[in-house]
Order: C-alpha cells, then structure tokens, then sequence
C-alpha cells in the first residue's frame, strides 16, 4: 500500500512539474486557428509563424539584451558585494544583506511601480534604461547569494599566500579568487539570465512605444491574436531555458552551486 | 651583533584593538632555525604575521637583512611564508603552484620552468608535478607549499605550526626534511608552534613566548635543562610546581612538610624526578598509563595530583591503590618567580 501510495504522489508531482509543459508543446503544434487544447490536428506552421512576427523580434531582442547585459551588471555589482561580506566584518552586514536581498522578497508589481513613479516620470529616464537598473536589481540577489555560496568554500589564506609571492591585493583576487569561485560566477549568470528573461511583474510597468520585453509582448500579442503561436513561441523558449541548463549542468555541474 | 638578519625592534602589534605584543624585541641570526614557542593566544603567530608583512605593527620597527622594512608591503618584502593550512591554489596544478611566485617575476619561461623542476624535485614531487593539490597527500601538500616558497629564494622563511596537520610518523619525517633543507639552502627559518617537543627538536634556537612578551629565549638544551620561570619549567615538562612557605610545600589543594632547606621561593620536579615507593608522602593512584619504558602515574595526594613516572619493572601499583612517594632534593629545580 505504502509503494502505491509513493508512486500515486511521484505521479502527481511529475504531473503537475512537467503537464503544463506538455501543454503548451502541443498546443503550438495545433493545426486549427485558435488556442486550444487537446490540439486541433497537428502542424508545425504556428512555430514557423512565430519567426515572422515583427514585434517578437525586437521584444527578443531587448529581452536579450537585459538578461545579458542586466546579469552582467549585476554580477559587476554583486561579485565585489559578495566578496567583502564574505571576508570583512563590515558594520551593518546584515542590514546590507536584507537591503541587498529585498528585491527578491518585495513583490514585483511594487518594484515596477515604484520605478515607474520615481525613476522614469520625474527623471525622465528612458524606459529602456528604467528596464536595464531594474533588471540589473533584480538579478543583483542571485548575484550575490551564489557567489557567496563559492566565495565561502574558498580559503581565504590563498589570497595571503598570492600576495607573499608577489601579487598585488587585486592581482590575487584576479588570479587566485576569480578561477576559483568561476563555477559559483558562471551559475549565478545563468540563474540571473532566467530570471531576468521571464521577468514579468517588473517589466509590464516599464514598457513604452515599441519598448516591451518579450513575455510582455506575449502578452499584448495575446489580447488582440488568439493563435497558438503564442504557445509555440512558449515552448520554443522552455526548449532554451533547457539547453542552457542541460549545458551548464554538463559544463560545471550546475547543480553544486544553485 | 654583525650577523643578525631579522631584527623587531621594540614591536608593538594590536589585533582588533586589544595589543596582543607589547613592545617585543628579537634578532634573529642569518642561518638560524628559530621557533617561536607559547601557548595559544601568546602572540606568537602575531609576530610572525608581522614579519611577513600581513599585519601592520602599531608601533617599532622591523628590519630584514639590514633594510627597514616597517612599511614595505608583503609583496615586496621577499618574505616566505608556509600556512599551516598549506593555502595552495586549488585551480593549479603541482608545477603551477611552484611556479606562480615565479611567473609574477616575469622570468623567463626556460628559468621558470628549469627553477620551478627545481624546486619540485627538492621536496620530491617531480613525479606529481600535473597533479591538483586535492590529489595530493598531506605530507605531499605540505611539501609542495614549502617548494612554492624556496623557488622564490627568500631570505626568511616563516613556518606556520609546520608539522601540526600530519600524522606522527609523517611528523619526524618531515623534522629532518626541514632540517636537511635549511641546511641545504642556509635560508633563515621562523617556525611557530605550541608544541614543545617540536621546538626543542628542531630549532637552533627557542623563543617561549607568553602574553605577547619573551619568557625566555636560549638553545632547546638552555631551555629544557635551565627554565627560568614556572612557567618555562611548566611547558619544558616540569609538571609538578610547588610554592614554599616557611619549611612546607604549598599547592592550591593543600600543604605538606618540606624534608630540605629550600633556597627558592618555587620548587619544581618532572615526573621523572618523583620517587615512587618510598618516602615520607603518600598518594593514591588515580590514573596509570603505559609508556613503554615506564608507566605514566597521576597520584591523588595532600599537595593535588602529582604526576609520576615510574621505570616499568618497579611499576607494580595498580589503580586505588596507596603509594608511599617522594620529592627528593637531588631532583628539584629550584625557581625565583
């Protein structure tokens, strides 16, 4: 009774991880012209399409550009963060922390609000530029939490044994620290580009005339044109997010850091 | 003195606002092997962090091979130093590692690589030299740290507790490959431990360091044969320490009549030097651990526990039993403080 009961659960869980993903695979690969599912005879033709949307173009881009460029910045910021709350007792470190962790904690819609109220009205920023520092914010967490995590595995005396022979204090954190804890650096990248690609709370505030990332775009596109291209492009992304795991995982043990 | 090499001048080094050396003043000789001896906490892996450069003295001055370097940073100091964590790099290899210091000078890649096969083959690691440290043994690890610092040529080398993380038959090994290697290359070593025995088995000279201050410094044989204080004599094995009041023997648990004049204010005796068997006090065995040539007795009398070495053959008491004991003149190490 015990194993059916284990494997009724194990069922369900899987069920519900994986199901809607089946979903949407097979909804964008419907042969009728609306959303629906169980598909409507089978067609690959709504994956096809979906590469002809102009404004999906530049929405994946823009999203690109943030997930790459956000995660760079954040790691610029939270690599040095996560360095000397790792190795100086600093006064205030825990404050640092929960300010440096709270726009995981603070709900999405706020942050964009607030963004949107303080930053792009009364500043007039761009809202590209609006959409780059909240990106960068909210990827700024991951950044630092998963350095961390290797920076705290490393002996610190090896940066002292860099410098006796020689090094500079950067020297030794460049050539002894960063080979180091370049796993924890590499997952927290791809973690913070997940992230910040299917961000979706912040960014619905901070779009503009033809500024909009892509899940947002999705959105929109979904209001005006039901057709299952919008599932199809869903799954063409989810095959990605796959990849890029299923590589990193392959690469360095993705796993060990997140 | 025309031969000193290392001299701290009057060096006050403070660690997270307290000072844990006040005022310490030391000339080490070129050549020597030197230990610096104490307790945890008495300053003495302080010191040698202030020599190497990686804490900023508060006050005094520290001078090497005649230059004031005081305020020359650890990079250019030209100061070896062997963690006692071994602290090797992770992401390199065994020649990598040998051969970081080196790559830093901009050498060129042929004395690079002809120095760092060196240096490898100096510890015996040739063999090994693409291995990763975490494939390494201990004692392997250890020898590879001591390569990093020798192929930089220094002219001090400080040993963090070198032998503190090896097992005990690695232990004496590596005491003679220390040796063999100062020797060889007539660097000047500072090795810091708490460990007694391994101090007095390796260094030319010992400094006992206590609460940041010398207690006493001299040759492992001044040290062990002639403590200058309780203290000295508690660490060189003189583990019963006794006061004199009047003519009795005073110790925190109680008194007993003293049989000789004493002449000194402490008197002290290893266990070696208490008289199992006879003799005018009397203790009950508590504790008796065998120690090859001689059983290791703790004896529950008047004055506390006593320990007691006692030859084997004439080891026949057993645990509760009463002993008749002595702590014979012929014996005593007399102390003034």
């Amino acid at each position: 009774m015990r194993g059916l009961t284990s494997w009724i659960i194990l069922g369900l869980t899987l069920t519900f991880l994986i199901g809607p993903f089946l979903i949407i695979i097979l909804a964008g690969a419907s042969g009728g012209p609306s959303l629906a599912f169980p598909p409507d005879g089978l067609s690959l033709k709504w994956y096809a399409k979906v590469f002809t949307v102009e404004s999906f173009r530049a929405s994946f881009l823009l999203s690109m550009f943030l997930a790459v460029f956000g995660t760079l910045a954040a790691l610029l910021l939270g690599i040095p963060a996560a360095y000397a709350l790792n190795r100086y007792k600093l006064p205030g470190d825990e404050t640092i922390r929960m300010i440096v962790a709270a726009p995981i904690i603070v709900p999405g819609i706020i942050v964009g609000l607030a963004l949107l109220r303080y930053l792009v009205v009364p500043l007039d920023f761009t809202v590209t530029v609006a959409l780059f520092l909240a990106h960068t914010a909210l990827v700024l967490p991951y950044a630092v939490r998963v350095v961390s995590a290797s920076l705290h595995n490393l002996r610190a005396d090896i940066e002292e044994a860099a410098v006796l022979l020689g090094c500079s204090r950067l020297g030794a954190f460049m050539r002894v620290v960063l080979p180091n804890i370049r796993g924890g650096v590499l997952a927290a990248f791809i973690l913070g580009f997940v992230t910040s690609f299917n961000q979706v709370p912040v960014s619905l505030f901070l779009s503009g005339p033809g500024v909009r990332t892509l899940p947002i775009d999705m959105l929109a596109y979904m209001e005006i044109t039901y057709d299952p291209s919008v599932a199809a492009l869903s799954a063409l992304l989810a095959f990605l997010s796959l990849a890029i795991v299923f590589a990193a995982e392959r690469l360095l043990g993705f796993s060990r850091y997140v | 003195m025309s031969d000193r090499h290392v001299s701290l001048i009057d060096l006050t080094l403070a660690y997270g606002g307290t000072i844990a050396v006040p005022g310490l003043t030391l000339d080490i000789v070129k050549g020597e092997l030197i230990a610096l001896l104490g307790p945890s906490g008495c300053g003495k892996t302080t010191t040698m962090r202030a020599i190497a450069g990686l804490l900023k003295p508060a006050a005094g001055r520290i001078s090497i091979a005649g230059r004031d370097v005081t305020h020359v940073p650890a990079n250019k100091r030209g100061v070896g130093l062997v963690f006692q964590s071994y602290a090797l790099f992770p992401h390199l290899s065994a020649f990598e590692n040998v051969a970081f210091g080196l790559r830093l000078r901009h050498s060129s890649e042929t004395v690079i690589r002809a120095r760092t096969e060196a240096g490898l083959a100096t510890v015996g690691l040739s063999a090994l030299a693409t291995r990763r440290p975490a494939e390494l043994s201990g004692g392997q690890q250890q020898r590879l740290a001591l390569a990093r610092s020798l192929v930089m040529e220094p002219s001090v080398l400080l040993l963090d507790e070198p032998l503190s993380n090896l097992d005990a038959r690695l232990r004496l090994d590596m005491r003679s490959e220390l040796q063999r290697m100062q020797r060889q290359t007539g660097v000047t070593m500072v090795f810091v431990t708490h460990d007694q025995a391994e101090a007095l088995a390796l260094a030319d000279r010992v400094v006992l360091m206590r609460a940041g201050v010398i207690e006493q410094l001299g040759t492992p044989a001044d040290l062990y044969s002639r403590p200058a204080t309780a203290f000295a004599a508690g660490f060189m094995g003189f583990e019963n320490i006794f006061r004199v009041e009047g003519t009795s023997l005073v110790s925190d648990a109680g008194a007993v009549p003293l049989g000789f004049a004493a002449g000194a204010p402490i008197l002290a005796w290893r266990p070696g030097g208490v008289a199992v068997g006879a003799g005018p006090y009397a203790g009950q065995v508590v504790a008796s651990s065998f120690a090859g040539s001689h059983r290791e007795y703790v004896l529950e009398s008047p004055l506390g526990r006593i320990k007691a070495d006692v030859p084997i053959e004439r080891a026949g008491a057993a645990l509760g039993e009463t002993v008749a004991f002595d702590l014979p003149q012929e014996t005593v190490w007399p102390l003034m403080t």
